[in-house]
């Protein structure tokens, strides 16, 4: 059959190394490239399809390149950060600055992006070498740590210099990107210029972890011991990792400054480093087709769920104002958030099934009675007032995405990638399963 | 059972034939598209400021809508992040919106040449550049409420005031959220200690803002100024009165800015009695003695409902977020007078607004004047100290230095 393999017949590395093994792979990335790079721009070109929707999935782009960027970090080399939207910033600094003070003789108008992209990936990986040094001595939690207060460090520094940020404000506008003398501005020009840099990240990933640098990654990941005695300088390739890791995010930050015109840091803080680790936490650490799902997963779902909400809430919702939703939400994040970490730990796969169940119950229980105690107290015929839906939509919004979060990572701790791959395995040898 | 499945599958589809027949009768309507944090960092403000957003639009649609045209409000929530907020713009774009609500400093920033592009005009009251209030530079932005330049002037004028008429050789204490929203003002500041002839020094307050022991004492121990001007956010401003208070430092020497400045601030200082004396700064009336306030209570009451307690509780940011929508529902109302009764455009809508004058609502809206220049309206601002378990307004409107001000959009205009 043209998708399956019914045993191993690589007669070369060349075809061990291959990066779609089977033919149904290489089919599957060019429908997708295909759909992303001419049906969708298609449809909205021919109205089936609003242009509202490219802003979507520029913004999955853009989180592409930065989520691929933490992914080899934590993904592929197993050590954590939680400093990466600082180095985001670091990026969208570097190209504020190259594009408002080069002088514009030299390039007849701003610093072209073909420069100020590669010149913020440079000082973002050189920024986060620095930051990686820890990593030579401490692991894990403390390491997590350590990246913590390069985030606040990154932060202070850049609101504490007006050098760097432009002044008071903080903030540096940044024209917009021109190709060929022509400025890109219209949402479907952004939508292909962040598509062709996520593409690039995504097979520059691909291949850097089939790599030698990629493997000497893994080995390190697996076990950073028997890495040094096997001979991978754990020093080098550790700084290496935390330098590539941060490039991607020194990309993801200038791609970011063009695509909202303004170089800020308040776009870049903490909250987005944590979402960035569930992110490819969700999606599956140590896989490319898991950091995109993990990206759409957190891109598009609280949309999709704001969109349901508003729409169809009113149906089944009536006067929610009166609910101490605020209360209710606080409950959730008391006893949801350190379930997820603890869900994400690794350790937590080995438990054992009735431990696993058991806490699962305790995260989900009272989600899920929350949930179903809001829907049950205001349940009516009536119709909300906008005021109402909107209130609810925003709350929902967070408690339907945190339970999603829960569920998808009890069901395979592994992320999306794996989910999918059992899907999968299932259907390779379907009907014929053993 | 067939027949009763085919029974429900025909009930569904009148239902949806109901439901889009619905939406299609509302035509003549115009939207507006507004962001909103009500889950976010900044939720304390969200929570009731957009409730009142909404009440205030309910009021006016209950009252015929503007000119005919009904109003509807489309709310994206996004927890003071700047991507939904990008998104959220296309979205009202998508939905045909002619005047977009920005919320939050991150996000007007990043939205500033999307709305020029789009010729969409927005409004930044209490948060967003200063600089902003320059209509030539940025001409689909306008702040409508004092700016932080602006407050830093009134605030200085109320300590003269306060200080006997003089502030020569007079200390003032500038303490401030260290974010770029709370260093904003230290120019202005400046150049007033230089004119006035007062000394000033600034004490920063890292995010986010509940641990200044170290500050306040450094104030009160060894600054000992005259007056104490404070810009903080979030829980910052209770945690000041606290410490301040504590100190034995005299509340009646403290003027906090728009953020430092609501009920909800006092109530978490630990009460009415322990912030006595304490002023605030604000770019909307407080309380519930204006017309407008009232007649939301009538709709609520012609309803059958409660009146919301956020309009009891939190009177500071419910009057923010009528505040909010009367203006722009103001601009939209004179854009459709000048297009006859015709549905205008965005680009309308923007121009209305430099029309804006003499709309005071009661007395609870500043007395702006937007000229195309001045999309801040004269930077307006009322001084309410609490007295007796409420807020007391103790100054009318006032403007201060504006020549001060003038020269610094200038100077930022040449940057």
């Amino acid at each position: 059959m043209f998708h399956r393999e019914a045993g191993t017949f690589k007669t070369s590395y060349a075809k061990d190394m291959a990066l779609f093994p089977l033919p149904i792979a290489k089919g599957a990335a060019a429908f997708f490239l295909a759909t992303v790079a001419v049906a969708i721009p298609a449809a909205v070109l021919t109205g089936l399809m609003h242009e509202y929707y490219l802003t979507i999935f520029t913004q999955i782009f853009i989180a592409i390149v930065g989520a691929l960027g933490l992914n080899i970090l934590v993904g592929w080399t197993g050590q954590i950060s939680i400093g990466h939207a600082a180095f985001m910033s670091v990026g969208a600094y570097t190209v504020g600055n190259l594009v408002t003070k080069v002088p514009h003789e030299i390039f007849g108008g701003p610093m072209p992006f073909w420069l100020t992209i590669p010149a913020g990936g440079l000082m973002a990986a050189l920024i986060g070498t620095v930051v990686g040094i820890p990593s030579l001595r401490i692991k894990g939690t403390y390491l997590a740590i350590a990246t913590l207060a390069s985030q606040l460090i990154i932060e202070w520094i850049i609101n504490h210099t007006p050098a760097i940020s432009g002044g008071a404000g903080a903030s540096i506008q940044v024209p917009r990107p021109t190709l060929f003398g022509n400025e890109l501005k219209t949402p479907m020009e952004i939508y292909y210029f962040t598509l062709f840099f996520a593409v690039v990240a995504i097979v520059a990933t691909m291949n850097l972890v089939r790599s030698r640098i990629g493997r000497a990654f893994v080995a390190i990941r697996d076990q950073d011991i028997a890495a040094e005695i096997i001979g991978i300088n754990i020093f080098r390739y550790k700084l290496l990792s935390f330098a590539i890791s941060s490039f991607y995010a020194g990309v993801c930050g200038v791609l970011f400054a063009y695509y909202s015109s303004i170089a800020n840091y308040e776009a870049f803080q903490i909250n987005i480093s944590i979402d960035y680790l569930a992110m490819i936490i969700i999606g599956g650490l140590g896989s490319v087709l898991g950091t995109i799902l993990g990206v759409i997963f957190v891109q598009l779902l609280p949309v999709a769920i704001r969109e349901v909400v508003t729409a169809y809430g009113g149906y089944v919702i009536a006067n929610p104002e009166q609910m101490q939703l605020d209360s209710l939400l606080r409950t959730l994040m008391i006893w949801g958030i350190p379930l997820l970490v603890l869900l994400a730990v690794r350790r937590f796969v080995s438990l054992g099934f009735w431990t696993r169940l058991i806490v699962t119950l305790l995260a989900i229980v009272p989600a899920a009675m929350t949930a179903l105690g809001v829907l049950t107290y205001l349940f009516g015929s009536q119709f909300a007032n906008t005021s109402a839906l909107s209130a609810m939509a925003a709350s929902l919004k967070l408690i339907i995405f945190g339970m999603l979060i829960i569920f998808f990572l009890v069901v395979e701790p592994e992320g999306l990638a794996r989910l999918w791959r059992n899907v999968r395995n299932y259907f390779r040898v379907w009907p014929f399963s053993y | 059972m067939w027949k009763s499945g085919l029974k429900q599958l025909a009930a569904a589809a009148g239902l949806l034939g109901l439901m889009s027949a619905g939406a299609v009768a509302q035509d003549k309507e115009l939207i507006i598209g507004m962001q909103c944090d009500r889950t976010g960092p900044t939720q304390i403000v969200g929570t009731t400021l957009c409730p009142a957003y909404h009440d205030y639009v309910a009021l006016i649609n209950s009252k015929g809508g503007v000119e005919g045209w009904k109003i509807k409000v489309i709310e994206i929530d996004h927890e003071y992040k700047v991507p939904p907020a990008m998104e959220a713009h296309e979205r009202f774009k998508k939905e045909g919106a002619i005047f977009h609500s920005v919320y939050g400093t991150p996000q007007i920033a990043a939205l500033a040449k999307k709305l020029e592009e789009d010729k969409m005009a927005a409004t930044s009251p209490g948060f967003g550049s200063a600089a902003a209030a320059d209509g030539k530079r940025f001409p689909y932005i306008f702040p409508v409420a004092a700016t932080y330049w602006s407050q830093a002037t009134v605030a200085v004028q109320f300590a003269k005031k306060q200080l006997g008429g003089n502030l020569k050789g007079k200390k003032i204490a500038y303490i401030f959220f260290d974010n770029p929203a709370g260093k904003e003002p230290i120019g202005v500041l400046e150049d007033l200690a230089k004119a006035e002839g007062f000394q000033m020094r600034t004490f920063g307050v890292p995010s986010p803002g509940i641990e200044m022991g170290a500050q306040i004492l450094d104030i009160t121990g060894r600054f000992k100024p005259d007056f104490v001007i404070a810009h903080l956010f979030g829980r910052a401003p209770a945690v000041a009165i606290k410490e301040l208070k504590g100190k034995g430092f005299p509340l009646s020497k403290v003027v906090g800015f728009v953020w430092a400045s609501s009920e909800a601030d006092i109530l978490a200082a630990g009460g009415w009695n322990i912030a006595e004396g304490y002023h605030t700064l604000q770019y909307a009336g407080v309380g519930r003695d204006y017309q407008v306030i009232r007649d939301i209570e009538a709709m609520y009451k012609a309803q059958n409902k409660e009146i919301p307690k956020q309009m009891i509780d939190n009177s500071v940011m419910y009057n923010r977020g009528i505040f909010q929508a009367a203006i722009q529902i103001e601009a939209i109302r004179l854009a459709v007078v000048a297009k006859k009764g015709e549905k205008p455009t965005g680009q309308d809508v923007r121009d209305a607004f430099e029309r804006v004058k003499n709309f005071t609502l009661g007395g609870l809206a500043p007395p702006l004047a937007i000229t195309p220049e001045d999309h801040e309206g004269g930077g307006w601002v009322q001084v309410w100290t609490v007295k007796g378990g409420k807020f007391v307004k103790t100054t009318d409107w006032q403007q201060a230095y504006r020549d001060v001000i003038k020269k610094h959009l200038a100077d930022e205009a040449k940057k």
